[in-house]
């Protein structure tokens, strides 16, 4: 069976994978890191959602094979090792981003992505557009949307600490 | 020195103790777990809506690598089948017609999905592989795809010997009062309409490990589930008769529900009964394309309706005909939803006097129908609000003011309706008037001439509904055909020093119930949030429970608990009489501090759980030591939320989308525990009914295939579909139960699709337009205004 190298996490690993294993087995299966997870068999609910080498991808439409070489982050490498929550995740539970959790990791990493890539910041209508990839039956997006415009903030160095959610 | 905590109990938007580990990708979904050993289950699917299968060839697929056992309907031969849970009877008083519903199929497939083989193999490459390697030999039949086809004189059987593919034809009201009473009608408005079929599509796709240990006999299923013990009883006692003492379910974290994880299904007696067979752990996860064909599906009604009114348009009798898709088999609740969770709900909240509703559940050669986000409520609210809002036009009435001249009044509560349900609480006017506010409806007519000007269509939609859940009474639902109780078991394992567990038979999914319920602990005991832990979802440690749906955690799983609570604190205050040597009736415990009463003497909670478990000074002749208590709830009527949704849109008319502008919620859940849980109900809730209202539907071909079969053809609302939503509550307390509780999850996804299409008929209102069927799609509404348009030119 062919070999991948590949860094997760910060971590090294090299790991025999089938041709047809995807990114997402992978990570699940081999590296048992089942915070990604699978929401479909099409590409189109982004609970799949990892960075590869800086950048939000379905892991479950990239084969193990084509993560040759690449530097991933997983949801379960966001927070500081001392457990400090990155300012998306925190701003996900302050603002009630999540209900069942099953969407939440790829919605936070591609909520991640879409915020480092718009440094100028996202106005809401722009935060609902780029979250097309991420399908969420529970919350009605309304607390992501709220979510993710307060963690901008925080990234972006416009403020200290998170807003907190009104009462 | 003061020390100030914050205030954590009854009406605290405290954030949520489960988000840490979802946030930390720390869940422990069903998938997310491996058992040593663990093989992998792949079933093979029907992919005909009907045929007789005349030869099943395993050879090649046993000879595939790493195949460990191949299985069909013939090695299931003498085990049960899936149970229905809900027996309903016909007018002549006849049981319903209750096909056998076989785990794998026996000799003929009734839908695309029907289970026909099961590979298990050491991957879940290999199993997959294998499946396709099954030769099977199907004799193709006619099918039924709608319930017009399989209604039509001589259509197919779906089962041998249902004739007429008819599952029952139920009745409810009394029908001489009702027709008696269109007779002085001033007005009688009748009406059609469709209550469009949905996948539930909870983002978690169903998932079942079984697990056997051979020298015990003790077998384990961990299953996507929304109340484990439920599927324990079907499975074990109907299905695979094992005695529950030698199964174990587990429901872990569970994405989402919304009703379609209720169900005993296939898959999970596949995995259990073969991880005996052969002595490994079998894995099953569900493709999102599997879900699809299923899961059970929801709603599928067709509808004809009269409403009576007499000439300053107070309702005097409704008369309701539906037909309701059963689709291929009974699933576990699916009987229930067009009848008891339905028709019983067509007085909504107003006098109607009279209500007589006939029920025909049909037969098709489709997925199971059974419950989803509200189950029959919604559709029973969506036939009322649009025939209100119909009746008002064709009456030359204002919409509200017809609303509010039906109303049941303020103090006419308790309630009775002529459907059989009575109502204990409730103020519609408080509700509507907050709606009308917050929404600014005074002010629209403003913005449609705003929209006008831009060459927009503007309308404005209002639904005022009631909804009945925190279900329920059991012997009330005993004798109306439910083959369950439905209380609910709370368990409070008070620690020696002074934390908290509490085992509790529902299970979250998504509802937050680690933070509410433990709320509920922290505003009575006073024991810190920190300091109780909610478990659920496993049947070898909680002591029963019926699980999570109709809304009915807190209303009945919350009210167990308040009742285990009293003992604690009964017992509890005993312990504390004795140490400060007071009469018990003197003692008063108020959060964490036990006081002889109007004395300083006191005992704080800590001492009084150590002294329950070291009882060295002890009333040990009195009372046992130790300090956990259980407590079985049966609700004694249904609750009944209720609200008014308001809803704003804007078509363009160049490209026919709807634009959804705003959309107002005042709903009145009683007491309200945590209202940052509630308002995400709430918006969770409105989402999906946006969704039915505007996007979704499962549309079938005439020969039975699903076409609507994946998230590219099926349109699941996203974030740039949806709208902010504003969600108030408005309190009237439930007179019935500790709690004053009535339950916030379905609400949202009951009120809201009338008021949406009560919106987009108001948008429309130039054209000849009386109503839309849902999804309101831009190519329906391009239908409308072009015809218009023809009409006017012509
Ligand atoms: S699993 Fe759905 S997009 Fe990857
Ligand atoms: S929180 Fe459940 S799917 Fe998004």
């Amino acid at each position: 069976m062919p070999q991948v190298t590949l860094t997760v996490n910060g971590a090294s690993h090299t790991v025999e994978v089938e041709g047809r294993t995807l990114l997402v087995e992978l990570l699940r299966e081999k590296l048992r890191l089942t915070g990604t997870h699978v929401g479909c068999d099409t590409s189109q609910c982004g609970a799949c959602v990892v960075h590869v080498n800086g950048d939000s991808v379905k892991s479950c439409t990239l084969l193990a094979l084509q993560a040759d070489g690449a530097e991933i982050t997983t949801i379960e490498g966001l927070a500081k090792p001392d457990g400090t929550l990155h300012p998306m995740q925190e701003a996900f539970r302050e603002y009630h981003a999540l209900q069942c959790g099953f969407c939440t990791p790829g919605m936070v990493m591609s909520a991640i992505d879409l915020v480092q890539k718009h440094p100028q910041g996202l106005s809401e209508k722009e935060i609902r557009e780029g979250l097309e990839g991420n399908l969420c039956r529970c919350t009605g997006y309304h607390n992501i949307v709220k979510a993710i415009a307060a963690a901008q903030d925080v990234m972006h160095g416009r403020r200290a600490e998170l807003a907190p959610a009104a009462e | 020195m003061t020390v100030v905590t914050p205030f954590e109990g009854i009406g605290a938007s405290v954030k949520r103790k489960e988000d840490l580990r979802f946030l930390s990708g720390r869940g422990r979904y069903t998938d997310d777990i491996n058992r040593p050993g663990q093989a992998y289950a792949h079933i093979l699917r029907s992919p005909h809506a009907h045929a007789a299968i005349r030869g099943i060839d395993l050879a090649a697929a046993r000879a595939m690598p790493g195949v460990v056992a191949v299985f069909t309907g013939a090695d299931m031969v003498g085990l049960g089948g899936l149970p229905c849970g809900w027996q309903i009877h016909n007018k002549d008083g006849s049981p319903m017609a209750e096909p056998p519903h076989p785990v794998l199929a026996q000799g003929k497939v009734r839908f695309v999905g029907d289970a026909v083989a099961v590979v298990i193999a050491s991957t879940r490459a290999a199993a997959r592989d294998a499946a396709e390697a099954i030769e099977v030999e199907y004799e193709v039949l006619p099918a039924v795809a709608t319930m017009e086809a399989a209604l039509a004189p001589g259509a197919p059987a779906v089962h041998d010997g249902v004739a007429g593919n008819l599952c029952y034809d139920w009745h409810i009201g009394d029908p001489a009062v009702n027709a008696a009473a269109f007779q002085g009608a001033h007005k009688v408005v009748e009406f059609e309409l469709v209550n469009n079929r949905l996948v539930p599509n909870a983002m978690e796709p169903r998932a079942a490990i079984g697990d056997f240990d051979p020298t015990t006999g003790d077998y384990t299923l961990y299953t996507t589930s929304q109340n484990p013990h439920v599927i324990r009883l079907l499975m074990g006692a109907f299905v695979l008769q094992l005695p529950e003492h030698k199964l174990r379910v587990v429901a872990p974290d569970v994405g989402g529900g919304f009703g379609s994880k209720i169900f005993h299904y296939a898959e999970e007696a596949i995995v259990t009964w073969a991880a005996g067979k052969i002595a490994r752990p079998v894995k099953w996860t569900a493709d999102r394309s599997e879900s699809f064909i299923t899961d059970a599906h929801g709603r599928d009604h067709v509808t004809k309706a009269r409403l009576a009114l007499d000439a300053e348009g107070r309702f005097l009798a409704l008369h309701v005909q539906t037909l309701a898709n059963m689709g291929a088999y009974l699933s576990t609740f699916s009987t229930s939803v067009p009848t008891y969770l339905y028709a019983t709900l067509l007085a909504g909240v107003y006098t109607t006097p009279t209500v007589y509703a006939e029920v025909k559940a049909v037969f098709t050669n489709t997925v199971p129908v059974d419950a989803y986000r509200g189950a029959g409520r919604p559709e029973a609210t969506f036939l009322l609000e649009r025939l209100v809002d119909v009746a008002a036009r064709e009456m030359g009435m204002d919409r509200i003011e017809i609303r509010r001249r039906n109303f049941i009044p303020n103090d006419a509560f308790p309630y009775q309706t002529p459907v059989a349900l009575q109502y204990d609480s409730g103020d519609y006017v408080a509700t509507l008037e907050e709606a009308l506010k917050v929404a600014d409806w005074a002010g629209f007519e403003q913005r449609r001439q705003a929209a006008k000007a831009a060459g927009k269509l503007r309308g404005i939609g209002i639904s005022t509904y009631l909804e009945a859940c925190g279900i329920a009474p059991s012997a009330v639902v005993g004798a109306l055909g439910a083959r369950a109780g439905l209380y609910e078991v709370g368990t409070i394992r008070v620690h020696p020093t002074g934390s908290v567990t509490v085992l509790t038979g529902t299970h979250s999914h998504g509802q937050g119930h680690e933070t509410t319920l433990a709320q509920l602990v922290t505003d009575r005991l006073g024991v810190p949030l920190a300091q109780v832990d909610i478990v659920h979802g496993d049947t070898a440690k909680i002591p029963f429970g019926m699980g999570t749906y109709g809304s009915r955690s807190l209303a009945v799983g919350g009210s167990a608990m308040v009742k285990a609570m009293d003992k604690i604190v009964a017992k509890a205050r005993r312990i504390a009489a004795h140490l400060m040597e007071a009469s018990v009736e003197d003692v008063e415990f108020d959060r964490g501090t036990f006081r002889v009463a109007g004395t300083d003497k006191t005992k704080s909670w800590g001492e009084i759980c150590l002294t329950a478990y070291v009882p060295h000074n002890y009333p040990i002749e009195e009372i046992e030591p130790g300090l956990d208590e259980t407590a079985f709830y049966d609700p004694k009527n249904f609750t009944y939320p209720g609200g008014c949704h308001i809803c704003e849109i804007e078509i363009d008319p160049d490209t026919c989308q709807v634009a959804v502008v705003n959309f107002t919620a005042v709903d009145d859940v009683g007491r309200v525990i945590n209202p940052m849980i509630v308002e995400g109900q709430v918006q969770g809730g409105v989402a999906q009914g946006i969704g039915q209202a505007l996007l979704e539907t499962a549309v079938y071909d005439e020969n039975g295939q699903l076409l609507s079969a994946s998230f590219m053809d099926y349109q699941m609302p996203r974030a740039n579909d949806l709208p902010p939503v504003s969600v108030a509550t408005h309190t009237t307390l439930c007179t019935h139960n500790p709690l004053g509780v009535k339950g916030c999850g379905e609400v949202g996804a009951i009120g809201s699709p009338p008021a949406v299409i009560n919106a987009v008929v108001d948008a429309l209102r130039d054209y000849d337009v009386r109503h839309i069927e849902m999804p309101a799609t831009p190519a329906k509404i391009w239908g409308i205004i072009h015809a218009g348009q023809r009409l006017a030119a012509e």
